[in-house]
């Protein structure tokens, strides 16, 4: 027979241990959620492509190679921050195939920055991080070069330097930013050196036809943010629950 | 101990020699990934995890499996399995040193490895990863390393061995399901999410770990006379046919879901890898011959006429590592991968420098599992258990009983001069001696063993 002492003390450190442990678990998943901070900025963008004027266009393409140094190589090592793909491949569950030209609409992509980013949780260095303003970061000295971000990524938003990107620039064409070594993953970091100065992203300022909107999400009066509440808006899939921070707005049959 | 390992017959030098070569062609292509990048593989902004990471996962199995299946041994006492264990702990040594290996020459910047550690991460399942990984390669060094000491010694396995072995089998099963979580976790790519991952995972490296554990078993009973023991190896098969049949069943409901629920994120994947897609199809044929090689081995294993002959053993084995390896490689890292993020298909196939990396590490594994092995065979041969010379002698005499007592009635003796048959040797020599006057002494010219 067991005795009731022993019983107690058992049951007791048992109990202990079982509320002990599920408050560390609170905490440990805590770790898993990058928390919405209220206070601070969160920033964001709006890429209208009623307003886009295209392939025949790309300045804030061009914009983003300069002032990135981004190397320019053809074929499966391709390395973009902001590129042009089809409306279809952009938004694979809002097209269908009796979809007409929309499907061909070429549709500006680039790293969403999202609430919650897949990317930043599965880095085993802290080598991609959110910034409390919501951007997500890439330390190209920390990077391991293991891809686990690209896996983890469902946008397709982070390119890797498969190889040395500094044979495939022909000029450094900002002497301000660093080019980047073989071996590290790179993607868009929404210009934070510029947005710390006080200025805009290098494509926003680029566009001549004022599609790409970048504003503060969490100021309540910002252009962004009227805009939000107003038009009609869609995000990249939207099922993975990352909540993008980059918005589209659709060219309504004017296309 | 170690010297055991330097003694060896022309074969055994030979395959060393094959394998230091395996090595150094590895050593050279790699040279060449580090100076150019990871560029001379067949990876991709869209397929970036391919071979090195396959065979990874692979490994992973093969690792946590060998351990599982041997240990139970010494929980249970059962000594008769001991040489089994031994050759189990070894293989995993080998493995989770491929698997270290695998992810160093899939990295970008390999010095930077330590960040890992320097900067730990717990929110990234990579980090436990690394950090399983590591613990399991050292418990299994420590376990194996005082099984053989303990024999040379003759003593028992201290307390904190049996600590360590029984740690080692949970954490054998973590270490796969920690691999299968790396995946199954990512919401991007919709084959690997699936709660179903790590049982998967599971039931085929139960399956093909302990495969190449009987092959290696039965290479060593061949050319090393180092026998496990009849009992072990069939009880190691049971394990594998389970397993295999297992690891179809859950490959069956995968499919069911995907196929029937026709969810697109899943249904691509899956659609891309069995049928192709927009004309793209290079893992079609592989992933069928994986899927009908399993069924066939299974077929195979499941009859016990079959399961029990030897030469039949290790074919079916070879087929279902075969079949498991292009599953858990090419059929489980790539597909996840195509169609891409954007919707696009972009192929991969490794290149020849990257399968030249890749032998090289195989070379660098089975350098070490056949080291170790030679080593421990060694040791048990040098150094047998008063209870195992007991039951080899037992053995002997046993074998000699049952020749006698299952040949004398088979047989049938006839004479020669008259044709008349007798059961008894002694019968036919006193017909001889009484019918035809030939002495009892040479009365084997005339009686004849009949057939």
């Amino acid at each position: 027979m067991i005795s009731r002492r022993k019983f107690l003390v058992t049951f007791g450190s048992a109990l202990a241990g079982v509320i002990l442990s599920a408050s560390q678990l609170e905490k440990a998943l805590a770790a898993f959620q990058s928390v919405e901070k209220g206070s601070s900025s969160q920033w964001g963008m709006i890429v209208d492509l009623s307003k886009c004027a295209g392939l025949s266009c790309q300045a804030c393409i061009d914009a983003c190679v300069r002032e990135h140094n981004i190397p320019k190589i053809e074929g499966k090592h391709h390395i973009w921050w902001i590129t042009f793909v089809k409306f279809e491949n952009a938004f694979p569950e809002q097209t269908h195939e009796m979809l007409g030209e929309f499907k061909e609409l070429p549709t500006l992509i680039l790293c969403n920055h999202c609430y919650h980013p897949p990317c930043t949780k599965v880095c085993p260095t802290q080598a991609t991080w959110q910034r409390e303003d919501g951007i997500v970061m890439m330390d190209w000295h920390r990077c391991i070069g293991c891809r686990y971000c690209m896996a983890a990524c469902p946008y397709g938003s982070r390119s890797f330097n498969w190889v040395d990107p500094r044979q495939y620039l022909a000029e450094i064409t900002n002497p301000m930013f660093p080019t980047r070594t073989k071996g590290v993953v790179e993607k868009c970091i929404f210009c934070y050196h510029r947005i710390d100065r006080g200025e805009l992203p290098a494509c926003v300022e680029a566009c001549p036809n004022d599609a790409l909107i970048f504003g503060d999400l969490n100021k309540f009066d910002s252009e962004i943010r009227k805009m939000l509440g107003e038009e009609y808006t869609i995000v990249r899939k939207p099922s993975a629950g990352t909540k993008p921070k980059i918005y589209y707005i659709l060219p309504w049959g004017e296309k | 101990m170690f010297e055991k390992a330097l003694k060896g017959g022309k074969l055994y030098w030979s395959w060393i020699a094959f394998l230091c070569l395996l090595i150094l062609v590895g050593l050279a292509s790699y040279s060449v990934q580090w100076q150019v990048g990871l560029g001379i593989t067949g990876m991709s902004k869209e397929v970036s995890w391919g071979l090195y990471i396959a065979n990874f996962t692979f490994l992973v199995g093969v690792a946590a499996s060998a351990v599982v299946v041997a240990l139970p041994t010494y929980i249970y006492n059962q000594h008769k399995f001991e040489k089994m264990t031994t050759l189990g702990e070894f293989l995993a040594v080998a493995a989770v040193t491929m698997c270290i290996l695998f992810v160093l020459v899939d990295l970008g910047r390999p010095m930077r490895v330590l960040h890992v550690i320097l900067y730990p991460s717990p929110n990234s399942v990579m980090f436990f990863d690394f950090i399983v990984l590591s613990g399991y390669a050292l418990w299994n060094i420590i376990i194996a390393w005082y099984i053989l000491s303990s024999r040379i010694t003759n003593t028992d396995i201290s307390w904190y061995v049996k600590v360590i072995i029984y740690l080692a089998i949970p954490w054998a099963i973590s270490i796969h399901t920690v691999t299968a979580y790396l995946y199954s976790g990512l919401v991007a790519r919709g084959m690997w999410m699936t709660a179903l991952l790590a049982p998967r995972f599971l039931a085929s490296a139960f399956a093909a770990g302990p495969s190449l554990l009987i092959i290696a078993a039965i290479i060593a009973k061949r050319y090393a006379n180092f026998d496990v023991g009849r009992e072990a190896i069939d009880k190691v098969a049971q394990i594998v046919t389970f397993a295999m049949i297992v690891n179809l069943f859950f490959l069956g409901c995968e499919l069911f879901v995907v196929f029937y629920s026709q969810h697109p994120e899943h249904l691509a994947h899956w659609t891309y890898l069995l049928f192709g897609m927009d004309g793209y199809g290079k893992l079609v044929p592989w992933i069928w011959a994986s899927i009908g090689l399993g069924i066939f081995a299974v077929l195979m294993m499941i009859h016990p006429t079959t399961r029990k002959n030897e030469q039949l053993l290790v074919f079916a084995c070879a087929l279902i590592f075969i079949s498991i390896w292009i599953d858990k490689g090419l059929g489980l890292i790539v597909p996840g991968y195509i169609p891409s993020m954007v919707h696009t298909v972009v192929e991969y196939w490794p290149t020849m420098l990257e399968t030249f990396i890749a032998l090289g590490v195989w070379g660098v594994g089975l350098l070490i599992f056949t080291v170790l092995g030679k080593m421990a065979i060694g040791v048990f041969q040098d150094y047998p258990t008063e209870e195992e010379l007991k039951e080899m002698m037992e053995e002997e005499k046993e074998e000699e009983v049952v020749e006698e007592v299952v040949t004398a009635p088979a047989k049938e003796y006839t004479c020669e001069l008259c044709g008349a048959v007798f059961t008894d040797l002694d019968e036919c020599c006193e017909h001889a001696e009484k019918e035809h006057k030939i002495a009892k002494a040479s009365c084997d010219i005339v009686c004849f063993e009949k057939g």
